[in-house]
């Protein structure tokens, strides 16, 4: 056993003229939690999918636990015990939870599908590894956070040795992430193998064993975690120094003005199963300050700004842009009077995935390039041109599809189109801005709102990602259950201090809850 | 609009490959028959692209399926199945034999078309609009109401043609006055006899009309992301209901001018079921062309090939074999097109 | 990719290798100086146990009997009709035959395109001028024209007869001159033979559709039954269908139109109405071999077998011997002339 669980060595992988992977080399041991660290497009996801059997390399070698798999395909690798969990889900919505990790397995009773045999089997993996979902469940009602852990659970359930997790936390909020450390940690107990893609730092510092960090195709370096800096990391990551995502000093709560730049008023907002999901929500904004949402998501975020943003209906209340009533105005109408809006799911709302990058920079402002019998051509080209090198958007080639490009990219077309304009936006709604993005990335989408918001933007910021919220916002609102129990200003604002607000431990009712300076109503 | 250059290879090996495939199963067919794959084949190629009269016929029958298979392209690049192009094409044809029959019998045929032509549009939009108002104000599925309002129009159009318009002991309407379209036969004597006429010219027009829509205005832009990714498209402050309407709505106009080709190039009158299947077929058309126009195109005049080929080899085969031959193209072309995709990327990634 | 064009390539191969297989016995160019003919099916034509199958029949029969050489065409969609005439024509058939009145105007067209070309039209609808006038076909086209109104007289005076009720039932598919002309050979008919009985008439609509809605036959039937008639005679399509289900469950009688309709209701139809399409076809087809044949209206009555009634072993019991001689009667003097009978209502 002296073979280590995985050894990869000089991989390379091209997708036609793009090189993804050119020399890739991992070493993993037994029983031992590994963090793959890169930026999105440093080819992590790529090297493991390799390692998972769904890609064959264009050269190089592939072992695990000593036995040379170099080609091998999804089939061997799930019968070899290497499974992979993906960034994006790939489950049947309509299928309970059981069903979906049976899927390809079925338990079988004579000819009809066993399905309390499932609902066990799969209860009794929940309890071993402490992954807590209901198996009877519909996958389509759980949260993302729930769905994940399905995921972990579908892998687990066909006998995975080696658990390979393409960025788990980014659909997280900070107790889940506990949640699955520990669950990660009783795997490596029971002598599992986990690697972790990722380009978070502290989580890296947090679970994991060893480190080894990616960068342009190539693996730059391997550390042991115990001796290692977060800037050391970040600095293999990008090779050149960066500055984390820290608190800048901007507590300067802006003082009230008579009309403020955005100002949502007893706001509710029905969610997909009818249910009230944003109950009597009101805040302001100020030109010039962010105002953080922070909340376990699937507290009503997502239906809040998707009702701001215009793509869902209220059910009463208004929302006031410098004073104008938006609440019944189409989203064209939202768009032209200055409000940007970074959805949460660039896959889903953000981008076109199969229209090219310069198509995707015109999204929601294609009428400014309308000319009589035609879009200008030549316009969209130069609109293309002029955000992708001023956004580093990679590769730099604005008629390739947006589906083609890495999730940090494909995150930067979205800034670009909502905060490049000649104009900076009013109001800016940004939902998830850095979700699956990398480090480099993270720091410039972060400058940019920054940008924005001294340049006189109201920006309403949600994020799952605690330590985003709390390094940009000048204000801080917890959402639980649909209404924001708690405001607070940016540098009250501490994990330590919200924790127990987004779980719900205490609500803004309790005696504790004097710090709110506005509530729910 | 900038598209990444169009994948030459992805678009038509699949087409090709399908070809291949429908004529080797024709061939097993034919021997089935008892008859020789040649002589068939031989009779069907100069029945249709042999000699004038066929390639005339070939053409007129392409004509229809280019609107037809246009009328089905459009909505689908919304991402909406208009199982409708069967009632909008009669529907189309009806009110441009009701407009020739109401215009003056001096007026000029250009002008005179034009009007039924329009007349055409309006009907076959109207009958598609129903569909695309339902889908944008309720969400009622486009495919069941397509293909309800298949029946009902049909069956609106047999009766008003059969209680009110037609002259005694037939299913026609009374001639058209004015807006007859002249045929090919009108300049050159080779294609004497055959139907084929200035239809194919609007309808080439159309098919151009189409992809520039499709691909350089911002309307375009607009229905195709909506028919891409619907969320992203609303996003973007495309309204769904209106692009869902409009592409409707154009589709079931496409449908109605194919019409024309029937009632003011052909038989200047409208006629119960001139164009049955013909609606059907151009769900295949659109598959086949890959819901592109130029595809559309090359599409049609196989398809129009294949109809025509069949009536021509019919006296030794029976027609159900043409039938299956294209059913087994529509089939080979569904089947192929992803499967030609993954082995051509498989082998991108094993050679390059 | 390198791939695919191989799979392409060996397609071609097999299909290049398959073209140049013949069968024994497959198609050769005719050679005898046989007739030629050729008949285009209307749409959907073949397999309709009626008129279509009929002109196959006697396509056939002239086939076997008169050696003629006879090509069938089934065309695809209704833009289809004109150019399956032209095909025949133009591959010099002797005589091309349409199948059914819907045919009309392109018989028309062709027959004064190729006027050495002889053409035939079953059921063909002649015209009238804005006087009313007949215009004639021209020479080389035969319209093959049926007196179903002779026909319907005798199945008219067997339902009076044999049917035990003064009251008789009539169900039209669309109502329509040609329909109409059932409907008054019924009735006369069956006033010949019973003047104080009553027909109740009706039609199942005024479009084709009403050739083909079982349902709304059942219904007419089923209220015309109940109402004290015990015979329908039904000129519907498959409307009849309805007519006939009706006529089970009411335990009562009906009477097929076309061809020998006694397998949809076995016991409870009492005879049918037949129209010889295949007599008809293989008359004009019998004609242009001796070289007799001659444009204008043929018609097809008693006299010529093109309209009969059935009478066999499974419905002798149905009919006593006394209707049937009383029947046979009267056909003869329809042939002779002594019974007129009315073709319009």
């Amino acid at each position: 056993m002296n073979e280590p669980a995985i050894a990869l060595s000089g991989i390379a992988k091209s997708f036609g003229p793009v090189q993804a992977i050119r020399n890739a080399s991992l070493t993993i041991a037994n029983s031992e939690i590994h963090a793959l660290m890169g930026e999105n497009g440093a080819g992590k996801s790529t090297l493991m999918r390799v390692l998972a059997g769904m890609f064959t390399p264009d050269g190089g070698s592939a072992h695990v636990e000593g036995r040379d798999v170099t080609g091998w395909d999804t089939k061997a690798a799930i019968a070899a015990g290497v499974g992979m969990v993906h960034q994006h889900f790939m489950l049947v919505p309509t299928l309970t939870v059981a069903e979906n990790v049976m899927l390809g397995r079925e338990m079988t009773k004579g000819v009809s599908l066993d399905r309390a045999g499932a609902e066990d089997a799969v209860r009794a993996l929940c309890e071993r590894t402490g992954l807590a979902v209901d198996p009877a469940r519909r996958v389509a009602d759980l949260s993302v956070g729930e769905a994940q852990r399905v995921e972990i659970l579908k892998v687990l359930f066909r006998g995975a040795r080696i658990l390979i997790l393409d960025e788990p936390t980014a659909v997280l909020s900070p107790p889940e992430v506990q949640e699955l450390w520990r669950v990660l940690r009783t795997l490596r107990a029971n002598g599992g193998t986990v690697v972790l893609i990722t380009h978070k730092l502290d989580e890296v510092i947090d679970i994991s064993d060893t480190i080894t960090v990616m960068r342009a195709g190539e693996t730059v370096g391997r550390m042991a975690t115990a001796g290692t800096t977060p800037s050391d990391i970040a600095r293999a990551m990008v090779g050149r120094e960066v500055s984390l995502a820290k608190r800048v000093a901007s507590g300067v709560v802006v003082p009230p003005q008579a009309t403020p730049r955005f100002e949502v008023r007893d706001l509710s907002v029905r969610g997909p199963t009818r249910a009230r999901a944003v109950d009597h929500v009101s805040f302001t904004v100020q030109a010039g300050e962010i105002f953080g949402i922070a909340g376990v998501e699937g507290n009503g975020q997502t239906e809040l700004i998707e009702a701001l943003a215009g793509l869902r209906s209220c059910e009463s209340g208004s929302i006031l842009l410098d004073g104008r009533a938006i609440q019944s105005c189409v989203v064209s109408e939202r768009i032209d009077l200055g409000l940007a809006h970074i959805p949460e799911d660039r896959h889903l709302r953000g981008l076109v995935l199969d229209y090219s990058i310069a198509d995707n920079l015109i999204m929601g402002r294609q009428h400014q390039y309308a000319g009589a019998w035609s879009l200008d051509g030549a316009r969209v080209a130069a609109n293309a041109g002029a955000q992708v090198a001023k956004f580093d958007i990679r590769p730099a080639d604005a008629t390739l599809p947006a589906r083609a490009l890495s999730g940090g990219n494909q995150q930067k077309i979205v800034i670009a189109r909502e905060l490049g304009g000649e104009r900076w936006p009013s109001v800016i709604l940004a939902s998830q801005p850095t979700r699956g993005v990398d480090v480099g990335a993270i720091e410039f989408i972060h400058a940019r709102l920054r940008a924005a918001r001294d340049a006189g933007a109201a920006v309403v910021l949600v994020s799952a990602d605690l330590g985003e919220v709390i390094a940009l916002s000048t204000r801080v609102a917890v959402m639980y259950g649909g209404t924001f129990v708690t405001i607070v200003n940016g540098d009250d604002a501490t994990p330590l201090a919200l924790g127990p607000w987004m779980t719900g431990a205490i609500k803004s009712g309790d005696a504790k809850a004097g710090t709110a300076t506005a509530g729910a109503a | 609009m900038s598209d990444r250059a169009v994948r030459w290879d992805e678009a038509l090996l699949p087409p090709a490959m399908a070809l291949a495939i429908a004529l080797v199963v024709g061939d097993v067919l034919i021997l089935a028959f008892g008859q020789s794959p040649g002589h068939v084949f031989g009779i069907l190629l100069e029945g249709t692209w042999g000699n004038a009269y066929g390639f005339g016929q070939t053409l007129y029958k392409a004509t229809t399926l280019v609107c037809t298979g246009l009328a089905v392209a459009i909505p689908l690049r919304a991402g909406l199945f208009n199982i409708g192009a069967e009632s909008q094409l009669a529907a189309g044809g009806f009110a441009a034999g009701v407009a020739g029959i109401v215009l003056p019998a001096g007026m000029p045929w250009p002008l005179a078309a034009l009007v039924c032509l329009v007349a055409a549009a309006i009907g076959g939009g109207l009958v598609g609009a129903v569909p695309g108002a339902l889908k944008a104000k309720f969400g009622a599925s486009e495919v069941i109401v397509t293909i309800m309002l298949n029946f009902v129009v049909l069956a609106f159009l047999n009766w008003i043609v059969a209680a009110k318009l037609h002259v005694p002991d037939s299913l026609h309407t009374a001639e058209i006055a004015a807006g007859g379209i002249p045929r090919f036969a009108d300049f050159t004597l080779a294609f004497r006899g055959s139907a084929a006429n200035l239809t194919l010219l609007v309808a080439l027009t159309l098919a151009a009309a189409c992809w520039w829509f499709l691909f350089r205005t911002k309307g375009g832009y607009e229905l195709r992301a909506v028919g891409l990714q619907p969320e992203a498209a609303e996003n973007g402050g495309i309204p769904l209901g209106r692009t869902w309407f409009r592409a409707m709505l154009i589709g079931g106009a496409l449908a109605g001018v194919g019409g024309i080709n029937y009632v003011l190039g052909y038989k200047h009158y409208y006629e119960e079921g001139f164009g049955s299947g013909t609606g059907y077929m151009g769900i295949a058309v659109a598959l086949v062309g890959r819901n592109h126009p130029a595809g559309i195109v090359l599409s049609a005049l196989l398809f129009a090939t294949l109809s025509q080929g069949g009536l021509a080899v019919n006296a030794i085969v029976p027609k159900q074999m043409m039938e299956v031959l294209q059913a087994v193209v529509i089939l080979a072309v569904a089947v192929s097109a992803p499967e030609v995709k993954r082995v051509l990327r498989a082998s991108a990634k094993t050679n390059a | 990719m390198r791939k695919l064009l191989a799979v392409l390539g060996a397609l071609l191969l097999v299909h290049v290798a398959l073209l140049l297989v013949r069968p024994a016995g497959a198609a050769v160019a005719p050679t005898a100086k046989r007739v030629r003919i050729g008949i285009v099916f209307d749409l959907g034509g073949r397999g309709d146990k009626s008129f279509n199958d009929g002109a196959y029949l006697g396509g056939e029969r002239a086939r076997k009997e008169l050696g003629a050489n006879v090509t069938f065409i089934e065309p695809g969609d209704g833009s289809d009709r004109e150019p399956g005439l032209r095909l025949l024509a133009a591959e010099g058939n002797d005589l091309v035959i349409g199948v059914g009145f819907i045919f009309t105007d392109d018989l028309n067209k062709l027959a004064a395109e190729y006027p050495n070309t002889k053409f035939g039209g079953v059921d063909y609808a002649v015209g009238s001028d804005k006087d009313g006038k007949v215009i004639p076909p021209p020479a080389n086209l035969a319209a093959l024209k049926f007196r179903e109104e002779e026909g319907s007289f005798l199945v008219g005076a067997i339902a009076a007869l044999s049917g035990g009720s003064k009251k008789l039932g009539f169900i039209g598919g669309m109502d329509s001159p040609l329909i109409r002309k059932f409907e008054a050979g019924y009735t006369a008919g069956v006033k010949h033979v019973c003047p104080d009985c009553e027909v109740i008439a009706q039609y199942a609509g005024v479009t084709p559709v009403a050739f083909r809605n079982p349902s709304r036959g059942k219904e007419l039937a089923l209220a015309q039954y109940q109402g004290g008639v015990k015979v329908i005679f039904h000129a519907s399509g498959s409307t009849g269908l309805g007519v006939f289900e009706a006529a089970r469950t009411m335990d009562a009688l009906a009477i097929g139109v076309d061809a020998d309709q006694f397998r949809e209701a076995p016991g409870h139809v009492l005879t049918s109405m037949v129209k010889g399409i295949d007599a008809s076809v293989f008359d004009a087809i019998k004609r242009v071999q001796s070289g007799s044949f001659q444009g204008g209206v043929i018609g097809f009555g008693l006299a010529e077998d093109g309209v009969g009634y059935v009478y066999d072993a499974n419905n002798k019991a149905l009919i006593s011997d006394a209707v049937r001689a009383r029947v046979e009667a009267l056909k003869r003097e329809i042939i002779a002339g002594t019974i007129k009978v009315p073709s319009t209502t």
